[in-house]
């Protein structure tokens, strides 16, 4: 899911939830696949809060109340806004998958789990780390319009809720900032210098 | 100044500093499991690669194997009972590592296959083989990966794009974590196990405590921890945010690892030894965090919410809400809600469901061998379904040779096969919606053990004595 990024202004998802583990992000039954079908992790996303054990649609979870459901779509709903520490747990890349295949470009939180944050930056979806205080600004602002707009800069490294006009800079790298901006990832990279490879192996 | 443990490993593996970026870090060994690994080889595929240095990764189903002992081949003992004939019924995931099996075998990996001699939890037979070691940097598609940190060596969890980036250069990009040193000093009391330590650490300082950081393990406890015990310590790490929990190598260490099948023999051995004992921090290293817990504050404990941080002594009571700041009480009435328990509630005497020993946290001899001290001369509760499940054959192997089967069949309970098991979802081994377990696993997520099951983490000592009473019992009262 290569895409390149410049700056994305967008309605959000609020997913609450502190120490949401991927686990909850994407249910073990679904790792067993082999395939990589964007859709088939996008449909399990959330899976077991956004459905009961019968399949039936829980309607006060977030992802299905009438202002939140749409998927998301250029401007609609590509960023999601996540309680702290999210993506904890187990290092499944399929939480990943989940989240690039329902559609989502950028998860906003004061804090990401570490393996997770690298698994999304791997899938192009863009982990944006802003203040505690960000970030509950950015939920009641959502909790009052559903409609709010939030957006990414990512040449300047901005994250602004356009509502209250409040403004943080996030940090990235400025290598995974060019792989982001121009769609490269890190095995080509890898792949560019093995000579250095065999270089460091014949000293060891 | 000094460097840390990890620095000196770290360094030692350093290709290229990429400019503002991340470090290039050179992988002395990739492990693979069938669910993390498919789609890597499929990127290998598409781009028209090889595999960049076959002989350093090793592979091995553990997953979706199944645990239950085929009909027709109970109770004979053998290493290769039911193993040779065991058969996955979901084609899912029979498929998941019949692809594992096949990958192996066209890009030449070495390749442990399910129910042979060889194989277990990743995390199991890994250290178990010599295959991690002392001053290594390791990883695997796995966040329990930091187990192996315990011989001495960077272990890290990775994910499946960073699996397919070693694969085809031996070599991931990863930003330097900060250090923190957590001292463990005194004596265990009685009836305190590894997995208490980890369960206690991870309470006082909540499950993402640790994030950002790579965790070393030192003081007086620690060093008279044994292997098994450093490496369910270990396990733990991921559980606190920390991606690395390393120990520093020393005679434990290396008795442990002598003689096993991959480590080096002979003149290697003695050079390995005279390299490895340069392993530790210098005495003047600086962490970026430095903490330090008394063992005797450690009682044996348990988990009561749905994250590895929710956790008490196991005489203690599940905090009220006046003993909790305002804005965690919706959290932890959402966690009780799911457990069905109540703020304030005692958990000694709470009737459960099922008892599973095994994982890769505690599914090593040593708890199996706890385990057994306990139920010995005992009967299991009737009501009560226990899944004893090896980490690996190996180690199946020993509980046989040692009589530790033995023991447990005249108490009651049936040894299974190697296998992950009942710790997450994923094969036939699954606690049905509603059911209390105890586990001696690391995680008691919301359906982690099955849809709706309810888990609460504890020792192998602990579970043992829950097994034997059908209720969660403080192990110091059974023996008294
Ligand atoms: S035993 Fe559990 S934690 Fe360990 S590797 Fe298997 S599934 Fe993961």
């Amino acid at each position: 899911m290569k895409q390149k990024f410049d700056i994305i202004q967008s309605s959000c998802i609020p997913i609450a939830i502190d120490n949401c583990n991927t686990d909850l992000i994407i249910p073990a039954r679904y790792l067993a696949s082999t395939a990589r079908d964007p859709k088939f992790f996008g449909d399990a996303f959330m899976h077991d809060l956004r459905f009961d054990a019968e399949g039936n649609v829980v309607s006060d979870f977030v992802m299905n109340q009438p202002a939140f459901s749409e998927t998301p779509r250029k401007g609609v709903h590509e960023i999601i806004v996540a309680g702290q520490n999210w993506g904890s747990g187990s290092s499944r890349e399929h939480a990943a998958w989940a989240i690039a295949g329902y559609g989502v470009r950028v998860v906003i939180s004061s804090s990401f789990a570490d393996i997770h944050r690298n698994n999304l930056l791997n899938n192009f979806v863009l982990p944006v780390v802003v203040s505690r205080d960000m970030q509950q600004e950015l939920f009641e602002t959502i909790a009052c319009d559903a409609n709010s707009e939030v957006k990414v800069d990512v040449p300047n490294q901005m994250v602004t809720n356009l509502t209250t006009g409040r403004s943080e800079h996030f940090e990235l790298n400025g290598y995974k900032k060019y792989c982001l901006m121009n769609a490269l990832d890190d095995i080509d990279f890898l792949l560019k210098n093995t000579d250095r490879i065999e270089a460091w192996e014949a000293k060891n | 100044m000094g460097k840390t443990l990890f620095d000196k490993i770290w360094d030692a593996h350093v290709v290229r500093n990429v400019e503002d970026g991340p470090t290039q870090l050179y992988i002395d060994r990739l492990y693979a499991h069938e669910v993390t690994s498919p789609q890597a080889f499929d990127t290998l595929r598409d781009k028209g690669l090889k595999v960049f240095r076959p002989e350093k990764v090793v592979a091995m189903p553990d997953h979706n194997v199944p645990s239950d002992v085929p009909a027709g081949n109970e109770g004979t003992g053998k290493m290769d009972d039911g193993g040779a004939c065991l058969s996955i019924a979901d084609p899912v995931g029979r498929r998941q590592v019949e692809t594992l099996k096949r990958n192996c075998k066209e890009f030449g990996i070495r390749y442990f296959d399910m129910g042979t001699k060889d194989n277990g939890i990743i995390h199991v037979v890994g250290p178990e083989k010599g295959l991690s070691l002392p001053g290594m940097t390791i990883v695997c598609g796995d966040s329990h990966t930091s187990t192996h940190g315990a011989v001495g060596a960077i272990a890290m969890g990775i994910g499946t794009s960073e699996v397919a980036q070693v694969l085809a250069s031996q070599c991931i990009l990863q930003t330097k974590p900060k250090t923190m040193r957590i001292n463990i000093e005194g004596t265990l009391p009685q009836g305190t196990t590894a997995k208490d330590v980890a369960l206690y650490i991870m309470a006082q300082m909540t499950t993402s405590g640790a994030t950002g950081y790579a965790v070393e393990y030192a003081g007086s406890t620690i060093r008279h921890m044994s292997m098994e015990g450093r490496l369910t310590l270990s396990n733990l790490s991921i559980e606190m945010g920390s991606r690395a929990g390393l120990i520093a190598p020393d005679e434990i260490t290396f008795d442990y690892l002598k003689g096993r099948e991959y480590a080096p023999k002979g003149d290697d051995w003695d050079k390995a030894m005279a390299e490895w004992r340069e392993l530790k921090s210098d005495n003047d290293a600086v962490f970026d965090k430095e903490v330090t817990y008394r063992a005797e504050d450690i009682a044996p404990r348990i988990t009561y919410g749905t994250n590895p941080g929710a956790g008490i002594a196991i005489d203690g009571h599940i905090p009220t809400l006046d003993e909790v700041p305002e804005v965690e009480r919706p959290q932890l009435l959402s966690q009780l809600e799911y457990m069905q328990f109540q703020p304030g509630q005692k958990l000694e005497g709470v009737p459960v469901d099922y008892v599973f020993l095994g994982a890769c946290t505690n599914g090593r001899i040593e708890d199996f061998r706890a385990f057994a001290s306990v139920v010995k001369g005992k009967r299991k509760a009737k009501d009560v379904v226990a899944w004893l499940v090896p980490g690996s054959w190996a180690v199946r192997q020993q509980i046989i040779d040692e009589g530790i089967d033995r023991v447990l069949q005249e108490a009651g309970f049936e040894l299974r096969l190697p296998s992950c098991s009942a710790c997450l979802a994923m094969n036939p081994d699954k606690v049905p919606a509603g059911k209390l377990a105890i586990s001696t696993s690391n995680r008691n997520f919301v359906g982690r053990q099955g849809p709706g099951a309810r888990t609460i983490l504890a020792s192998p000592l602990t579970v043992a004595a829950s097994a034997i009473t059908g209720v969660i019992t403080d192990v110091r009262k059974l023996r008294e």
